[in-house]
Parts: C-alpha cells; structure tokens; sequence
C-alpha cells in the first residue's frame, strides 16, 4: 500500500512524519541528523535515499543521507568546498535529486553534484561570466544575511538543462549541464535601482508544472509571476491576493492552471496577515485567488513559512502540507479545501517535502 | 604518544569513535590527519579550507591554547572543545 512520507526540516534536525493513502493519521518520527539543522531534505524518487542538507554551528556544512527513510544516516561533505583561497562554503541551502545525481545549491553562491549518491560532491558551476558577477561574493553588496544559491529546479526530461536561483540576483538556465547560463528574468518587477536590468531581482521560489513544463511560477519579494514559455518571460499575476510577498509555492501536480501560495506581511515581521493562516490557490493560471482556510488557525496565528515550506504530493487528489517557523505541520487531502494540524511542537522549519513510496 | 580528549558531538557522527583515545603524531595536524584516516570525514568536521581549525572548535595543548602546527610531546595531552554556545 502506498505511504506518504514527509520530510521536514528543523533547526534541530530532520523529522519523517508518515501516513498511508488516507493521510488522516500520521506518526512522527526523529530527531535525525544529530540535531543539526537541515535547510532542505528531499527524497530521489529514482532511488528511495533521502538527502538532507545541513549545517552545524561547530563542525561546518555537509549533507546526510538515508538509504532506509531515515531509519539510519550517514554524513558527507567530501568535496563540498572551495579552494583553500577560495571563498567559504557556509552553508547547503538547497539539494535537488533528478536525473541520478544530486544537485546541491550553496552559500557562496555555487552548484555542487554529486554522482554517488551523496557520497562524495564537486563543484558543477559558480556561474562565472553572469552579469554583475563579481559583485555577488561581496560582503559590502549584500544584503542582511549571505547571498546563496537556494534553489535549483531541474527540466524533467532534459538532464542537462536546470534553473538555478541566486538570491536577490534572480534566475538563471543553462541547457549545457552548467558550463554556460543565461539570465531568466525578463518581465520581472524590481522595485529598487537596478544596474543591469538582466539581474537583480529577488526571487523566493520557483516552480514548474509537472504536466506542462513550459508552465512556470514563482512567488517573488515583489509579487506573484508566471511564465508560459519555460522562463522566457514573466507576467505578473499578484491581483487578488492580500500581500505581494510570501516565501513559499507549490504547482498542482495535475492541472497546470492550478498554483498555491502562502502570502506572508511583507515587512520584517513576515508572518501571514493579522494572525489569520491561508493558503491561496489559482485555478485559472492567476487571473483569480482563493483564500483556503477551513481548519486553519484564525486567531493569534502569526505562522511564517519559508521558501522550501509548502510541499504538493501527487495523488490523485493532491494533499498539500506546510510547515511552520514555531513548528506546526498543517496538512490537507483535499486540494487545501480543509486542513488539519499534524504535527504541533517541532522546532522552527525550514523546508517540508513530500514523497508517496510503495 | 599523545593523549587525544574529542568533544560529545563527534562520535555519533562516526561510529566507533571514543571520546578519549592515544595518537602518535608530531603536530595537532598530524593527530587530525591520523584520525580522517581510520574516521573518513572527520578532519573536515574540525578544519575547514586553508587549512585553519573551525571558528567555533578550539584545541589544547597541555591547557595552552593550540593551533594545527602546534607540536605534540610523546605525553602531550591534546584537548578538543567545540565552544559553549547555541540554545
């Protein structure tokens, strides 16, 4: 019988919260990773392993793996660094497994791989020759925190071609397995100076329809876009929702017109509007929203959720889960229409993935 | 050979090691090295790219404040401390 398995990163570790079909009933399992915390933990669907990226105050940045759905873990960062004159891998901000190998994104903005199963991990691409490049690694050019590479997002058939994401930079694809990109932020909104009007954009999360791959969306810092022709070009779609801002996104994984998002205050609180939890959900590709919020909290609810917090399983009829900086896992088995909290006391989350195994 | 003390966040990260064991090394360098030998990976959980010892990691030498080229006598007593901090 299938299992449902979510995957849930913690500033404590990861957790595997479990549940059948029905996805009513769910048992909790972990801390795993020693208690490190894990920014991103994904599952190969090729293979079953999961892989969870962390990093550790005193012993530096690696990532674990599991061969069992974290029954056991084992810990790597053979080859995930730079030159000894080089710059400082601080941190795995975003692991994706596509393709038999596993793609690692990394502050100092980078891209590693690895072939073995997380074995052992080189570097793929720093991006060198992008626009404004040299300015990335510049402590005074940066914004508060780092500037990472977050997040990569593989073409499902082309294994050479990927987005990656660069955190207030924007997106950009390469089609040669990394040895060349271009930027992808043609129609995006900036609402600050932009030097190169190619680069400079703030883009939280990017996501690809599952049945139509030139279908794409992505919450930005300043609102929500689409593209229809693989990246090409973006138009904006935030009419109708309550804030332009929000960290979190996820595509329906069988109707390319149907997209979710979290829409959090855009201030430096970042939290969803006066206390009162929502997911918000497109039927029409962005011309319209709903609000879902049966079952969510609707008072005193100042839930943040992060760029790698809203996972979409692949059912038939998709269920939908989302994870808290206060540790709370919201889950529905209807589309969003109605929500149940299943996990309440895990620690701050960073990331929630969803795999059905079995 | 050198009396090695490691901290209580190492050895769930590679089985078998023990908190306390003896390395015949010349240096704090050497010592780490001996351990990545038979602990594949440890080295890279004390020293990051340089090679320096991790801001947050500290070592001793005899209760002298160590770095990686700092020698080892034949009874050295080398002290590693992740440092007091997180909540």
């Amino acid at each position: 019988m299938a299992q449902t398995v979510l995957l849930v990163g913690t500033r404590k570790g990861c957790f595997v919260l479990e549940s059948d079909a029905d996805r009513k009933d769910w048992q909790i399992r972990g801390p795993y990773c020693e208690g490190w915390p894990v920014y991103h933990a994904v599952h190969d669907p090729d293979t079953d392993a999961i892989f969870a990226a962390a990093a550790s105050e005193w012993h530096g940045a690696g990532v674990w793996r599991s061969g069992d759905l974290g029954e056991t873990w084992e810990l790597s960062s053979e080859g995930l660094s730079y030159d000894d004159d080089g710059p400082k891998l601080s941190k795995i901000s975003g692991l994706t497994a596509a393709h038999g190998r596993v793609l690692a994104g990394v502050e100092t903005a980078g891209v590693f791989e690895s072939r073995d199963g997380g074995a052992t991990w080189s570097l793929l691409s720093r991006l060198d020759g992008q626009p404004l490049r040299e300015d990335w690694d510049d402590p005074a050019k940066q914004p508060p925190g780092h500037l990472g590479l977050p997040a990569i997002l593989p073409h499902p058939d082309e294994a050479s071609r990927f987005w990656a994401v660069v955190q207030g930079i924007g997106i950009f694809e390469t089609t040669d397995d990394g040895a060349s990109f271009t930027p992808r932020n043609r129609g995006l909104r900036a609402d600050w100076p932009l030097e190169n009007p190619e680069v400079g954009y703030c883009v939280h999360k990017l996501v690809m329809s599952p049945v139509d791959h030139e279908r794409l969306y992505q919450q930005n810092h300043v609102g929500m876009h689409r593209s229809d022709d693989g990246a090409q070009s973006w138009v904006e779609i935030t009419d109708g929702l309550p804030t332009e801002f929000g960290f979190a996104a996820a595509a329906h994984p069988h109707d390319r017109d149907t997209f979710y998002v979290i829409p959090l205050d855009p201030g430096h609180g970042r939290c969803m509007p006066e206390g009162e939890a929502a997911v918000w959900r497109t039927r029409d590709a962005g011309s319209t929203w709903q609000r879902l919020d049966r079952g969510l909290p609707q008072r005193d609810a100042h839930l943040g959720v992060l760029r790698e917090g809203l996972a979409i399983d692949t059912l038939d009829v998709p269920g939908l889960y989302f994870g808290t900086s206060t540790g709370q896992v919201f889950a529905s088995a209807d589309e969003g229409e109605s929500w149940n909290e299943i996990a309440s006391y895990l620690p701050a989350i960073s990331s929630v993935e969803v795999a059905v195994v079995g | 050979m050198a009396e090695l003390h490691l901290p209580t966040t190492l050895p769930p990260l590679f089985p078998g090691l023990p908190r306390r064991l003896d390395v015949d090394a010349a240096t704090v360098a050497a010592a780490i090295e001996h351990l990545d030998e038979r602990w594949p990976g440890l080295r890279d959980r004390l020293c990051e790219p340089g090679p320096a010892l991790r801001r947050h990691i500290n070592v001793y030498v005899d209760r002298e404040r160590a770095g990686l080229d700092t020698p080892l006598e034949p009874r050295s007593r080398v002290d590693v401390i992740a440092a007091i901090s997180g909540g």
